[in-house]
């Protein structure tokens, strides 16, 4: 019998080093335990139960998912966070990309990449109430230069058929630019010869794009769109701030919905179920889409 | 010098450190989670939380007055806005850092009474003595919960008013007497529906009561929005007009068990009310925004009149370049006004850790001589008649003449918020439905299915 090669003196220290290793990684560990895996775990079991916060929890078993595929509202509002999702991350990642070739092909000047990136340090709830100020219907400046312009004033908050694109539009505002630096960074690792190579071919800039650039960009516009998606379908704060749900429903986003059902109306159990139904959801979309885009590999290798 | 070998000192210095690591680990977040306002826990303070910020310098004064009477007591005063105040409210009772004492409100106490959150007045010593007597008429009543005992001790009181601005009004040829005595009926919508016409003016310059006058193009509004009021029972909005036409939202009140919203008479005034948007005469809804409410509609000139509570007194009365006017609601199908009576309370939460010491600041606070203070200060008026008395002389010094919020108590002509269970799910099906019919999406009839799924709730039991 053969033994094995690995005698030496590091199968005495390693249970040691684990033990030290694992003493540093606890303050974390116990942080993400604590903040993710118990809160996760806790509101899955409260998904089965009805609990009012004051009281004890009782267990209702499936009556929530079964209160949830019978609950209009909760359909409705799942189709106002698509509506949210599709705008925001249609026109943002378009937006992003173009701004983020434009960068990568025109300028190296980081003090564009500055004011490219500024409206992401203004926090959600008052990039919210700002642009909530500029197009208020009566008062706002943006409404009073559409008057100046011929135009009618526009309810951008207050009319159903607007107040989800302006939401959208003003997420896009704010977090353009980051996914703009993210696609940079991208662009960044594209070998400047395949350009080269391109151009003796004679390839126009725009073939360039189409066969060089969005084919090597694939994994991390893979990984920018699960980021925005999920993050996407997340969206709180802005409609907290902007419309509320208003009006008659037709901004109440899923997370908002969630938020009344708990903290208003004190439905945790049911809440806790539209939640996990959320993150069923959120699953499924991503896994679907990493296998779609082979978000994994690269076509650079 | 240390002794110790060097692998030992080795370990320990890991095992320190590693433990510091850890103990950080616990602390930061327990660090974050401390609330800010910390209820004091000791017998020599009451934690006091209020919402209205305009209110804190007169109870500030009780404050100050209450310590005088008990020197051993101090009253530490939390003031947080109304969109956070139930939250953390409701979280502070969950993590236990609830205040001694808090100002309730009729629409959310019956939540917190049915959780068995609150105290009973009534076995407390020094709230023992509080006699629903002791108020305006209608103010103790909706505090009485379902077993009979108290929960809120009433601080203050409102009624619904007309404001307007008299440079409008008259160059309309509108005088104060006649917006005094205005009339409404769902046929026709009376005096006070051709009041609102003569109010509005197009881009034309056009008159509502005018031929040729464009709906669609309003520059001035006759009445200012203020949302569709399904949050608030439409407190500001239609419950003056569906009360003088004789309706009442629920069976009994409080403790009511069945809605009314799907009654004709109702529906009727709710079609009459929406649809004056309709006819350009009340700006539409999406007029209405945070940053655009009545008082600011007034103040710009885009509406003439504006309905709102008497705690927007201050706030109407401070509107530069307004002369201002205030007129009672109008008398309805009845012959009577109506106006929804609300009014705030203090409560102590059950697990309050000041108990007696919460229980003399609610007596206090009930007592003439806070409520005189707080009738002083005239931001609200106080609870008790002579507090009442004492806030209509500050306004009469300023030269303010609030006869059409105190004539409804004086006549009788006052309704209660309706007191039920299920209120925020309610709010959640009256915000959209009401909503809907504002924005001519739906007619008032949809608001029997609506009710019928209010009732729903009342038939599933707690």
């Amino acid at each position: 019998m053969i033994k094995p090669t690995t005698a030496s003196p590091a199968p005495g220290r390693a249970p040691g080093e684990a033990r030290t290793a694992l003493l540093f990684i606890a303050p974390a560990m116990i942080g993400y335990l604590a903040f993710l895996v118990w809160p996760t775990l806790r509101g899955v079991y409260l998904s089965f139960t009805s609990f009012d916060l004051l009281s004890a929890e009782k267990w209702v078993g499936l009556d929530n998912y079964r209160r949830l595929v019978n609950d209009p509202v909760f359909w409705d509002s799942l189709g106002v966070t698509l509506h949210y999702v599709v705008v925001n991350i249609g026109v943002q990642t378009v937006v992003a990309l173009l701004i983020a070739v434009l960068m990568h092909r025109l300028t190296s000047s980081t003090v564009l990449r500055g004011v490219v990136l500024a409206p992401y340090l203004v926090s959600n709830v008052v990039a919210g109430i700002v642009w909530l100020w500029i197009l208020d219907t009566q008062l706002g400046v943006g409404n009073e230069i559409i008057e100046w312009l011929g135009f009618e004033r526009i309810a951008f908050f207050g009319d159903a058929s607007w107040a989800i694109p302006t939401i959208a539009l003003v997420n896009v505002w704010r977090h353009v630019g980051y996914t703009a630096l993210l696609i940079f960074a991208g662009l960044q690792s594209i070998p400047p010869t395949v350009y080269e190579a391109g151009r003796v071919d004679g390839a126009s800039e725009w073939r360039m794009f189409r066969s060089i650039t969005i084919p090597l960009l694939r994994p991390i516009l893979s990984l920018v769109l699960i980021i925005t998606i999920i993050g996407s379908f997340q969206v709180f704060d802005t409609v907290s701030v902007t419309t509320d749900g208003k009006p008659a429903n037709a901004t109440n986003v899923l997370q908002l919905y969630v938020y009344d059902l708990a903290f208003d109306r004190l439905q945790f159990g049911y809440a806790s179920a539209i939640s996990v139904a959320l993150m069923l959801v959120l699953t499924a979309i991503t896994v679907f889409q990493y296998r779609l885009m082979r978000a994994g590999r690269s076509d650079l290798g | 010098m240390s002794t110790a070998p060097r692998g030992t000192r080795r370990r320990i210095s890991v095992r320190a450190c590693a433990a510091s690591f850890v103990a950080l680990a616990l602390a930061l977040p327990a660090a974050g989670c401390a609330p800010q306002t910390v209820s004091a826990g000791d017998e020599h303070t009451v934690s006091y939380w209020m919402w209205d910020s305009a209110q804190q310098p007169a109870y500030e004064a009780c404050a100050k007055a209450f310590h005088k009477k008990n020197p051993g007591l101090r009253v530490k005063i939390t003031q947080i806005g109304w969109d956070s105040y139930w939250t953390k409210l409701t979280s502070s009772f969950i993590a236990g850092t609830q205040p001694d004492v808090f100002t309730n409100h009729v629409a959310k106490y019956p939540q917190y009474e049915g959780l068995g959150a609150l105290s009973p007045l009534d076995e407390l010593g020094p709230t023992r003595g509080i006699e629903a007597s002791d108020y305006e008429p209608g103010l103790a009543k909706p505090w009485t919960g379902r077993d009979g005992h108290r929960y809120g001790a009433p601080k203050d009181w409102d009624t619904i008013g007309v404001f307007y601005n008299k440079k409008i009004t008259k160059a309309a040829g509108v005088s104060d007497a006649e917006l005094r005595d205005l009339a409404w009926n769902p046929r026709d919508g009376g005096s006070f529906e051709k009041t609102l016409a003569r109010l509005t003016v197009d881009a034309n310059g056009k008159r509502g009561d005018e031929p040729g006058f464009d709906k669609d193009n309003v520059v001035r509004y006759g009445l200012a929005t203020n949302d569709a009021g399904g949050d608030n029972s439409g407190q500001t909005q239609w419950s003056s007009f569906a009360a003088s036409a004789g309706w009442s939202y629920t069976d009994k009140n409080p403790w009511g068990e069945h809605y009314n919203y799907d009654q004709k008479g109702f529906q009727k005034t709710i079609d009459w009310y929406f649809g004056l948007a309709e006819k350009g005469y009340m700006a539409p809804l999406e007029d209405y925004s945070d940053t655009n409410h009545p008082e600011t509609q007034l103040d710009s000139g885009k509406a003439a009149l504006a309905m709102h509570g008497s705690w927007m007194l201050s706030t109407f009365a401070g509107l530069k370049g307004v002369d201002l006017g205030i007129a009672p609601t109008p008398k309805g199908p009845t012959g009577k006004r109506a106006s929804m009576l609300g009014g705030l309370a203090d409560s102590i939460p059950k697990g309050a850790k000041n108990k007696q010491g919460a229980a003399k600041w609610v007596a206090f606070l009930a007592s003439d001589e806070c409520q005189n203070l707080v009738g002083k200060d005239a931001t609200v008026f106080p609870a008790t008649p002579e507090g009442t008395k004492k806030a209509i002389a500050t306004h009469r010094k300023n030269g303010l003449d609030v006869s059409p919020f105190t004539r409804h108590l004086e006549e009788g002509t006052t309704f209660s918020f309706p007191v039920t269970d299920h209120a925020a799910d309610i709010n959640a099906m009256m915000i959209p439905a009401m909503q809907e019919i504002y924005s001519g999406d739906s007619p008032a009839s949809s608001l029997s299915e609506t009710n019928r799924q209010i009732n729903f709730l009342f038939q599933q039991g707690n």
